[in-house]
């Protein structure tokens, strides 16, 4: 388990009972039984404390955890035949972004997402999740392929950004973000979308601008990141705190903005503390979001899209 | 340090600041540094007339210098609800806001008028990086909504002079969301059949580029412009290593397939009137004497707010 900085204090309680069990099984006489339940009983509402109003800022770091479910295990687990399609027929295939045919409670959709890796190897693989001009246009080329075989979309936005590079600006990494978000507005098919981390930016732009929109209950979407922001309006980027505050980022006031549709609730400590039944939560979301779109016929579809981002911007919130 | 540096320069100094000329009377290319008479760069709508430097120009002086007799009628623009966010840095977003307006006289980082170039009627848009850095806000969404549905009502062409350094953070995730917002504009006029024709000028970067900027049926930028995704500072630390000269330059981009052309602002207007009239099927454009174009039907907008506020007043 990796502890974040503001779960020291649980690491520790943890810690205690792993280290007393450990005793107990060494020497059988001793009775640590009861003394290892007491921690951990004071470990899970310790956890259930921690977890109850976040700050926005730690809500990043939750957000960012890499033991987190990414796209590839929610792939994995609430797909089945998933069968990768590659490309964007003309300069590479991008393994930031996953995507292919699949099918999703039996019935065929188009799914595509940002993996961000799991381990060092993969995360050079998936270039942490940030997406270069190719990646956008192969989402492009698998939103089309959808909408001409008539099969719903899904995308699943995990990404700290569209890559900053050299290549990647020569190649135009903005036209292309440009390109796929207005496909996702064009597009006579459903499309359903799902903040499963960090929606960072234009590079999540591309990706969630969907008819609905589902947030994990700590994932963030912002403008900037909090430490771009700070550097920029506070000229230091240490004060990345205030910045994230100030943002209004988190999954909670984007639902109240209008701008997520839903929030889907994440075990107690974050998904990533129980991996299994967060997925299986935005499975559901997802089921849920979808099931009341396949009804609608394409002009219906793409006409509340862009309502849904006309009227956004009618109400603000408080302080 | 002695009497020299002390005493003697100080005074040197002080009798060669006291004969500069007052400030708005002469402004120094930042390029080549050459003094450029206010009114000699006004004309020459804030080209340098010694190396062809681009100066930032407001949107109404574009507009001014753009229009048949420098008329045009500004078109309204909804205005958004105030700070949604109740933004706070080391500034309050609201007293942000009023420095900027009172800095530009304008509302906010994007103007919207209608008129005729060449007697071809058209919808413009100019944004203003002067205003906050012409940053993407929800005014600057509901501005280019508002003019692609006046280009959409009338059936005229939809221009639009981009500069921005992106989004504008103090409207965080609404800010992002004018990418999508301003998508569906352009995909209006597009849908109805006419042309969209992008200005980039500097600098054009972030959210901006990655929006409207990059759906263009034409894309044009004004010579040396900065357009790009990301900060060159970024990239640099991204990928440790020292970008190429003229990176991210419009000419740069022009190389790599993403512009159409690089045009000098002072043959803006005839290239834009050449591309627009072809577009919309119509024959050459008469050079020579044009007549003046009557006054515009609902021109409550009086001559004085239409031309450019550092205009002579007209005779």
């Amino acid at each position: 388990m990796h502890y974040l900085e503001f779960e020291k204090p649980l690491a520790e309680i943890e810690g205690k009972a792993e280290e007393l069990r450990a005793m107990g099984v060494a020497n059988e006489e001793m009775d640590v039984d009861k003394e290892a339940r007491a921690l951990d009983k004071k470990a899970s509402e310790l956890l259930r404390e921690l977890y109850t109003d976040l700050t926005p800022w730690r809500k990043c770091l939750v957000a960012r955890h890499p033991d987190r479910p990414h796209c590839k295990d929610y792939i994995e687990a609430l797909f089945t035949e998933y069968t990768p399609l590659a490309g964007d027929r003309n300069f590479a295939d991008d393994h930031a972004v996953m995507g292919g045919l699949a099918r999703f409670n039996d019935e065929p959709v188009v799914v595509i997402g940002q993996e961000k890796g799991s381990d060092t190897k993969s995360r050079i693989e998936r270039n942490f999740g940030m997406a270069r001009p190719e990646g956008y246009r192969k989402a492009i080329r698998l939103m089309d392929l959808a909408d001409r075989f008539n099969i719903p979309v899904i995308t699943l936005v995990d990404t700290p950004g569209a890559y900053p590079g050299k290549g990647a600006e020569e190649r135009g990494q903005s036209e292309a973000i440009a390109r796929s978000t207005e496909k996702c507005l064009k597009i006579g098919v459903p499309l359903v979308s799902v903040v499963i981390g960090e929606g960072g930016s234009g590079g999540a732009v591309a990706f969630a601008t969907a008819n609905k929109l589902a947030m994990l209950e700590h994932s963030v979407y912002s403008v900037i990141s909090p430490e771009g922001c700070a550097s920029i309006l506070w000229k230091d980027a240490e004060k990345m705190r205030e910045a994230a505050e100030a943002l209004r980022l988190t999954a909670q006031d984007l639902k109240e903005l209008g701008v997520a549709d839903r929030i889907i609730r994440e075990p107690v400590g974050g998904a990533q503390r129980d991996r299994e039944a967060a997925i299986e939560a935005v499975g559901k979301a997802i089921a849920g979001m979808l099931d009341p779109l396949r009804k609608k016929d394409r002009d219906a579809l793409i006409k509340q899209r862009r309502d849904k981002f006309l009227k956004l911007g009618a109400r603000g919130l408080a302080a | 340090m002695n009497w020299i540096t002390n005493y003697v320069r100080p005074r040197i100094n002080s009798i060669f600041s006291r004969r500069e000329v007052p400030e708005n009377l002469w402004s120094k290319c930042d390029e080549c540094g050459t003094m450029l008479f206010h009114r000699e760069l006004r004309d020459n709508q804030n080209v340098c007339t010694n190396c062809g430097h681009h100066m930032a120009i407001t949107p109404r002086e574009r507009f001014a210098a753009m229009f048949d007799g420098s008329v045009f009628n500004e078109i309204d623009v909804p205005e958004p609800i105030h700070d949604p966010l109740q933004f706070r840095d080391q500034k309050k977003y609201p007293d942000r806001m009023k420095a900027a307006q009172k800095k530009t006289g304008e509302r906010d980082a994007m103007l919207v008028a209608e008129g005729e170039i060449g007697a071809l009627p058209i919808v413009a848009a100019a944004q203003d990086f002067s205003f906050m850095g012409g940053s993407m806000g929800m005014y600057v969404g509901n501005a280019i909504i508002a003019g692609a549905e006046r280009a959409v009502a009338t059936g005229k062409p939809f221009v639009l002079f981009s500069a921005a350094g992106g989004a504008r953070m103090q409207e965080g995730i609404l800010s992002l969301m004018q990418m999508p917002r301003t998508t569906v504009a352009v995909e209006m006029v597009k849908e109805a059949g006419l042309p969209y024709v992008v200005v980039l000028t500097h600098p054009t970067t972030g959210g901006v580029t990655a929006s409207y900027a990059m759906l263009g049926d034409v894309h044009i930028s004004e010579p040396n412009a900065l357009i790009g995704f990301a900060g060159a500072r970024v990239i640099e630390q991204t990928i440790r290593e020292k970008l190429p000269e003229g990176f991210q330059r419009a000419e740069y981009l022009l190389d790599h397939g993403m512009l159409d052309r690089v045009t000098p602002r002072t043959e803006m207007r005839e290239e834009l009137i050449t591309i627009l009239r072809m577009l919309m099927n119509q024959p050459p454009a008469i050079k020579g004497n044009l007549p003046a174009p009557e006054a515009p039907e609902a021109a409550p907008v009086a001559e004085a707010a239409v031309t450019a506020p550092e205009a002579e007043p007209k005779p």
